[in-house]
């Protein structure tokens, strides 16, 4: 490696390749360099390895989104999960070379060295796409995230918007029919002897907006036996994510629990608004997307809400992502509050949408800069204050 | 006096006023006016097409009358009587577009009677016409149209593409490539929404800035 190294930096042969070299030697083995001067935090870790820590808390999740997307093509144990890993891997490598490509091919323009975060993206993508995606709506959502999510802001560390949840809202928007619906969260391949085409079903979120019940039982919502996007339909798995997060420090709980706590508020509000209005004055006729929201909020328990869709998967991976979240402490509680709160408004008041999360994590983002300002503000105001009355 | 009246019609000078326009000057790329219009109407190569020519109208005459008048109007007054001015112009245009392609006009709604509003308009009235003679200021206002409507067409050329399938109406993606008929591709709904257009615009300031070098601030 060593011998190999001059080649690649200023003036050899391949130096135009030099962050292409950094980033492989880097990935590979732990840098033989240590920070010289100014105040780091004392860890061996670098962004690497960190970004590493993330990627084994979302392989819970995502195993089992193996074994569940087996499941419901109709097979069983070992080969569900065998066939759930065969149908998953095309995606998450056209995640990882569309994205890498163009996180490479910016960095060598620039001479910047590549950035890790793309590690935690890459594989974030394909966990929250239906399984049936066309791999090319995947590619292009990824090359859209990674461009005007990231590369526009100047890379790694400075994107204003969670990376993969821009790429699922483009998805999102322009290709509305292939990422909502009764049949695209399952998987359409026949190998291994599955069956084809005979399953369909809406989530577990449309059969509230439509129906304002489930099919499901809180508790296979919460093992994760429910339909929905590749990786987010186990809280289980999550909670494990989320303990390996945690443990590690690598997340901010303060994040994590508001969401939590303001998806759990705001749908004990729309309980308690559902139960006082009297659904017997509404004319079932001429209100009826009204009722349909009235009964919406009475039918649906709070925590209902918090084990189905994206809110687990959205509170543990999407919201505490440290460079689109706050960073102040008390920013984090607002924005993580905020980002809870109206995943649930969207969710229930908006039909068209029967899942917010992604949107409500997007707003909460744009709003993480402000949140953090008014944070910083008050701060110095108080300390004036106080400087004053000491004075 | 008499020199600057012997200059010939398409002088180079003249000519810079027309052409400076398209690139170096653009009024949507580098001036960054008319923006609202250029999403709005840029779903479809055709609209989009008969947007430009309407403005490139207006802005060349606008641009010729004021400047014939601009000895006799007190600067005081002067934006109520450019207003009127525009005003009276746009509504022939709209006239015009009623009588002579009607479903356009009813594409293009409302935003024709908005080109009085296009910042492109009054700017290079108050910019260009209040303080120069007839012809150039005729030409820089032809110019400025053409330069707006440039980006105009070329917004529009990859919205239809992407969004719709088709160019000015004519399909291009061949129908067999759909989804719906068993095929693998999907018209990206986005390209139908202004925010894509608006990124649209980002990418071509990208690239023109790119290579113009000399544009990029710092």
């Amino acid at each position: 490696m060593d011998k190999i190294k001059p080649t690649f930096s200023k003036g050899g042969k391949l130096g135009f390749l030099g962050s292409t070299f950094e980033a492989f030697e880097t990935f590979l083995f732990v840098p033989n360099t240590t920070t010289t001067k100014g105040a780091h935090i004392r860890d061996c870790n670098d962004m690497k390895r960190t970004m590493i820590v993330v990627v084994v808390a979302l392989l819970p999740a995502f195993l089992f989104g193996c074994y569940n997307t087996g499941l419901f093509a109709g097979l069983a144990g070992f080969q569900a999960f065998l066939y759930g890993l065969v149908r998953i891997l095309p995606m998450v490598c056209v995640s990882y070379i569309v994205g890498l490509a163009i996180e490479f091919g910016f960095a060598q323009a620039r001479g910047h060295e590549v950035n890790e975060g793309f590690l935690v993206t890459g594989l974030l993508i394909p966990m929250i796409f239906p399984v049936s995606t066309p791999l090319w709506m995947v590619g292009l959502s990824t090359a859209f995230a990674v461009v005007f999510g990231k590369e526009v802001f100047g890379g790694t560390g400075m994107n204003v918007f969670n990376p993969a949840l821009l790429a699922r809202a483009f998805a999102f928007f322009a290709y509305t029919p292939s990422m909502s619906g009764e049949t695209v969260w399952y998987s359409n391949w026949t190998m291994m002897g599955a069956p084809v085409d005979t399953v369909s079903g809406a989530t577990a979120l449309e059969q509230f907006a439509t129906r304002a019940t489930m099919d499901f039982s809180p508790l296979d919502a919460f093992l994760g036996f429910i339909p929905g996007s590749f990786g987010e339909t186990s809280t289980l798995c999550i909670l494990i994510g989320a303990a390996i997060l945690l443990y590690t420090g690598v997340a901010s709980w303060r994040t994590m629990v508001s969401v939590f706590v303001g998806g759990l508020a705001m749908g004990l509000l729309f309980n308690w608004i559902g139960a006082s209005v009297d659904t017997a004055a509404l004319d079932p006729e001429k209100d009826a997307s009204l009722l349909a929201m009235v009964t919406y909020m009475k039918e649906i328990p709070a925590w209902w809400h918090l084990l189905v869709g994206g809110f687990a998967f959205g509170a543990v991976f999407m919201a505490t992502d440290p460079v689109t979240s706050a960073q102040t402490n008390k920013g984090k509680y607002i924005v993580g509050f905020v980002i809870g709160a109206m995943a649930i408004l969207i969710r229930v008041v908006n039909p068209a949408y029967p899942e917010g999360m992604m949107l409500s994590i997007l707003f909460a983002n744009a709003l993480a800069p402000l949140v953090d300002y008014f944070v910083v503000e008050s701060n110095i105001s108080r300390r004036k204050k106080r400087f004053k009355l000491a004075k | 006096m008499s020199k600057q009246e012997k200059e010939p019609l398409f002088s180079a000078k003249n000519m810079k006023y027309l052409t400076g326009p398209f690139s170096a000057n653009n009024p949507v790329i580098v001036q960054i006016l008319g923006i609202c219009s250029s999403l709005a109407v840029t779903v479809q190569l055709k609209p989009a097409i008969v947007m430009a020519l309407s403005v490139t109208v207006v802005t060349g005459f606008s641009n010729l009358v004021m400047s014939l008048m601009r000895n006799g109007v007190p600067s005081r007054i002067r934006i109520i009587v450019q207003l009127v001015v525009i005003a009276a112009l746009v509504i022939l245009v709209d006239q015009i577009l009623k009588a002579f392609v009607y479903d356009v006009s009813k594409q293009l709604s409302v935003y024709v009677g908005l080109i009085i509003t296009n910042c492109i308009v009054m700017g290079r009235v108050e910019a260009f016409a209040l303080a120069n003679k007839p012809w150039p200021a005729f030409l820089d206002g032809i110019g400025n149209g053409l330069g707006y409507g440039m980006i105009l067409v070329i917004i529009a050329f990859f919205r239809e593409l992407f969004g719709s399938g088709t160019l000015y109406g004519f399909r291009v993606i061949p129908e067999s490539w759909y989804m719906s008929e068993g095929g693998f591709y999907s018209n990206c709904g986005m390209m139908l929404f202004p925010p894509m257009a608006l990124i649209i615009v980002g990418c071509i300031i990208w690239v023109h800035r790119s290579r113009n070098k000399d544009l990029q601030e710092k």
